[in-house]
Parts: structure tokens; C-alpha cells; sequence
């Protein structure tokens, strides 16, 4: 799935009425299977952006299209995964990650069947039975993820997946990421604020600048895959990771 | 492995907590029967004001065999079952209603308010003069006064559904029906189930004002007419019969919440 936004602009009203500009003006496209990271410091409105990709708010001028389509409501084809796990906790882990698959009305033997396809993937086939409030933090962030591939969508949209994670979960889950994502042709779109994590997982690093985001730089990361965690010594990566500091640095100064 | 002594001694004493706790209530009931008995034996208090237990429970037995008392009690019990019905279903469709569409809450306010604000004894004649004498005005009597804690907890539960999750649930396409019976009804059950639990309670307080009011049958018609033939014995066993009753629903509500509801204590533990 092709993703571009063109000239988007989204403001909130404040208590007082007045209008808050929160993002943009903004245009990027994302090509198919491409796996891009929008990078930028907190409350430049990367995750406002996800919304209104994921078709959850109209953008205030402007607009995002999929496939050359404008997007006015949520896409069958796009899933988005939010920054916190978002997961419903009366429902079992099982359940959760069923949940897409229930809303289109796929029968019971049907959804638990393709999930517990996916469970060993995700590391949780000893956990189906268990509520969210009893998993740990990464464990959450996995049954998100499931809740995601299993509607096989052409197009993922990450919030902040990881970011509430400790860093050693976190670095084992982008790896994960980058697996499951294998051999399957989707484009991605994640948001974060870290360098490293955007280098290490993207294709193409969008860098945005603080409130109102707007795009300061647009990097392409050559970095050869699959990818591995100590990529992160290398070189070249070094190299990419200290230009898109410079960046971010100049929206400091 | 070898056991901790000291864990050991935690545990048992945990357990010896827990069972002095669950003994409670019925040491204090003991208590009361105790005192009852001991007032009654001394002629501390008049027998026509508090007869000793004996003869309650002779008048419990009497009116047991007559069938009498279980007549009763099928009548009570099946107007407030009917009124729960009626009015919990109406109390939760209007509060799903107000929730999604808040000027409805404007709209209905002042009859609601009237309703909850005014003492149900007041308007009850009212209603007998409505709806008879028979079943059915006490079947509306407790639809009326069971409505209200219905109705504030539906609008509760479904207005305190995370937004987060109906951004989920939109994202996935999903119809008004579908958000309902997989997000709104479960997110907004504990609330609404605390509701019922106050509901039953109040559904005694309905049919019996109901009956008080007039009636030719049901608990409180028994406690009324026992009053006037100075019977204090059968008015208790009346009272007595109300109260299993209420702690019977009470009990069956709380049993469909702790089945519903394991994820919360599992969350919790």
C-alpha cells in the first residue's frame, strides 16, 4: 500500500478557542513495501500523524491518500498498533489478538485456529489464557503486535510501539519486529523518537521538526538486511545516526 | 524444598484470619438470636412487642403449613421480579440512549429527577390508582423505584468506556453492534452489575410499599393484616421472609458478578 500525505495540516482548538497548530503543513509518500520511520522530538504530533494515516481524524487542510485514494475513514487494509498496548482487559490473550478477526465476523474455531498459528511467533503459546494485567510489559507489546498481523495488513501503522518498554525489551522486540515482518510485502510506517531504532528498523528515516511537525529531513538508510543489534557499532551506522542528530539538534538551537 | 517455617507460620495464621473473618457475620447473628432468647426468658420486653423466638418460629411453621406463607412470598417475589425486569431494561436501554446522545439527558431530566427526588410511598397510591389493586401496580411500583440506579449506571459504564479503545474498535471497522457487544457491554458491566446489586434490594422496598399500600396478597399484605390482628409473631416471620428474599437476589447477583468478572480478580491478584 502506497501512503502520502500532501500538504497536511492538522490543528486542535484550545479551551479558549483558539487554533492550536499541531502538525504540518506536511508531504511525504511512503512506497509500497516500504519501511519508514518518522522520527522527531515528543508533541511534533507524530502521533497524530498515525491518526489521521489510520483514517481516525480528519486532517484540519490537506489530506493523506492510500493508493491515490483520500483517506476519510478507517482502511481495511492499513492496522495500526498504539502507543500504549491498548488492549482489552477482559479478554484473554487469545481473545486480544482475536479480536480483529471477531469484529469481521470470522467464527470462532477460525480465530483461534489462525491465532494460535501465530502464537509461537510471538512467544506466547503458554500464555493464551492469560489477561493482559498479568503479562509483562514486552509480553503486552507482543499480543499488540499479534493483534496486528493477524489481519494481514498491507499497510502497518506503529505508534510508539516500544516506547514504554525497558531497553533491553525494547531491543529484542524491534528485532522481533523486523522478523515477523519478513517475507511478508507491507509498508510500514512507525513513529519514534529514537535515532537508533529508526536506523536499525528503517528504510528511510523522516525527520520532523518540533510543534508544528513539518519535514526537515528525508534519509535513506542503505544499511544492508536482515539487521542485527550490533549493527548499531557499525560504521556506517554511526555515520547515519550522527547526521540525523544534526538535525534534530538545529531544531534545539 | 524445604518449607519455610516462618512462611508456614504467615500461612496459617493468614488462614486463621481468613476463616475468623467468614465467621463474623454468623457470631454476630448468633448474638442477636442470643439476646432475643435472653430478653424474651426475663420478660425484659412485653411479648406483644417482642415475642420470644419460640413462638416466631411456631407462627413460621403454621404459616408454612398452611401454605400460606409461601403463596405470599410467590406473590411478592414475582411482582418484584417482573418490576426488576421491567425496570432495569428500561433504566439501561434509556441510560445506553443518554450516554450516546447526551440533550436526551436534558430533555428527560426533570422527570427523572422528580421521579428520584420524590419518596416512593408518596406517588405509590398514585400508581394503585393507575394500574389496581392487583400485581401490576406493584409491578410498576418497583420498576419506578429500580430504574433510577439502572439508569445512572449505564450511563456510567457506557460514558466511562476508554476512548482509546473505541479509536481500536473504529480502526477495526467495527459497527455500532459489533462496539457494543465486544467494547461498551463489557467494559461497563462492573458498573452496571454494582447497579443491579443496589437494584434488588430496592425491588423488596417497591412491591412491599406497593401491597402497604393496598393489595389483597404478598408479604406486605400479610404484615399488614398480621399487624391489625396483633400477631407481632407473623409480622417478623413476614419481615424475616422479606429479608432472605433481598439477601437471596443480592447473593445470585453477586454470584453472576464473581463468575463474570474472574479477569478483574485475576488482574488484580
Amino acid at each position: 500500500m502506497k501512503l502520502r500525505v500532501e500538504d497536511l495540516v492538522v490543528s486542535f482548538r484550545n479551551p479558549d478557542g483558539e487554533l492550536l497548530p499541531v502538525l504540518g503543513p506536511l508531504s511525504f509518500s511512503v512506497s509500497d513495501n516500504e519501511f519508514a520511520c518518522v522520527l522527531g522530538p515528543s508533541g511534533c504530533g507524530k502521533s497524530t500523524l498515525i491518526q489521521v494515516l489510520a483514517g481516525l481524524l480528519p486532517p484540519t487542510s490537506g489530506a493523506a491518500y492510500s493508493d491515490g485514494q483520500v483517506i476519510t475513514r478507517p482502511l481495511s487494509g492499513a492496522a495500526i498498533m498504539f502507543q500504549d498496548t491498548n488492549l482489552l482487559p477482559w479478554r484473554t490473550v487469545l481473545d486480544n489478538i482475536a479480536l480483529p478477526l471477531e469484529v469481521a465476523g470470522i467464527s470462532r474455531a477460525d480465530r483461534y485456529r489462525r491465532v494460535r498459528k501465530l502464537l509461537p511467533q510471538l512467544n506466547l503459546e503458554d500464555f493464551e489464557r492469560a489477561y493482559p494485567a498479568e503479562l509483562s510489559g514486552g509480553m503486552a507489546q507482543r499480543v499488540a503486535l499479534g493483534r496486528v498481523i493477524v489481519q494481514k495488513p498491507r499497510a502497518w501503522l506503529l505508534d510508539e510501539p516500544f516506547g514504554a518498554l525497558d531497553a533491553l525489551t525494547r531491543e529484542s522486540l524491534r528485532l522481533e519486529l523486523l522478523q515477523l515482518r519478513a517475507g511478508a510485502r507491507q509498508t510500514l510506517i512507525l513513529v519514534t523518537h529514537d535515532i537508533n531504532e529508526a536506523v536499525l528498523l528503517a528504510d528511510r528515516v523522516i525527520v520532523l521538526s518540533r510543534r508544528p511537525g513539518a519535514v526537515v529531513a528525508d534519509i535513506e538508510i542503505a544499511l544492508p538486511r536482515p539487521r542485527a543489534a550490533d549493527m548499531i557499532y557499525q560504521r556506517e551506522f554511526l555515520l547515519l545516526t550522527k547526521e540525523i542528530r544534526s538535525y534534530i539538534d538545529e531544531q534545539r538551537a | 524444598m524445604q518449607s519455610n517455617p516462618d512462611h508456614d507460620n504467615y500461612r496459617s495464621a493468614q488462614k486463621r484470619k481468613l476463616a475468623l473473618r467468614r465467621l463474623s457475620p454468623l457470631m454476630t447473628i448468633l448474638f442477636l438470636l442470643l439476646l432475643w432468647q435472653w430478653l424474651s426468658d426475663r420478660e425484659l420486653v412485653s411479648p406483644i412487642l417482642v415475642p420470644p423466638p419460640a413462638d416466631v418460629y411456631a407462627a413460621f411453621a403454621a404459616a408454612l403449613d398452611d401454605g400460606s406463607l409461601v403463596k405470599h412470598t410467590l406473590v411478592t417475589l414475582g411482582e418484584m421480579l417482573y418490576g426488576l425486569l421491567l425496570g432495569v431494561a428500561i433504566g439501561l436501554v434509556l441510560g445506553y440512549a443518554i450516554a450516546k446522545a447526551p440533550l436526551l439527558e436534558y430533555i428527560l431530566s426533570p422527570i427523572i429527577v422528580a421521579f428520584q427526588s420524590t419518596p416512593i410511598v408518596a406517588y405509590a397510591p398514585l400508581l394503585i390508582i393507575w394500574f389496581g389493586t392487583g400485581p401490576t401496580s406493584k409491578i410498576v411500583t418497583t420498576a419506578v423505584i429500580v430504574f433510577f440506579p439502572s439508569l445512572v449506571n449505564a450511563i456510567v459504564g457506557i460514558r466511562s468506556v476508554s476512548p482509546r479503545l473505541r479509536d481500536l474498535m473504529t480502526s477495526l471497522n467495527a459497527g455500532p453492534w459489533r462496539a457494543f457487544r465486544l467494547l461498551e457491554l463489557p467494559s461497563a458491566l462492573p458498573v452496571i452489575l454494582a447497579g443491579l446489586k443496589t437494584s434488588t434490594t430496592l425491588a423488596v422496598i417497591g412491591a412491599v410499599v406497593g401491597e402497604f399500600v393496598s393489595a389483597g396478597s404478598g408479604l406486605g399484605y400479610l404484615v399488614t393484616t398480621a399487624r391489625y390482628q396483633f400477631d407481632t409473631p407473623l409480622v417478623i416471620v413476614s419481615v424475616l421472609t422479606m429479608t432472605a428474599i433481598a439477601l437471596s437476589l443480592y447473593s445470585l447477583v453477586a454470584y453472576v458478578e464473581w463468575r463474570s468478572l474472574a479477569w478483574q480478580r485475576r488482574s488484580a491478584a
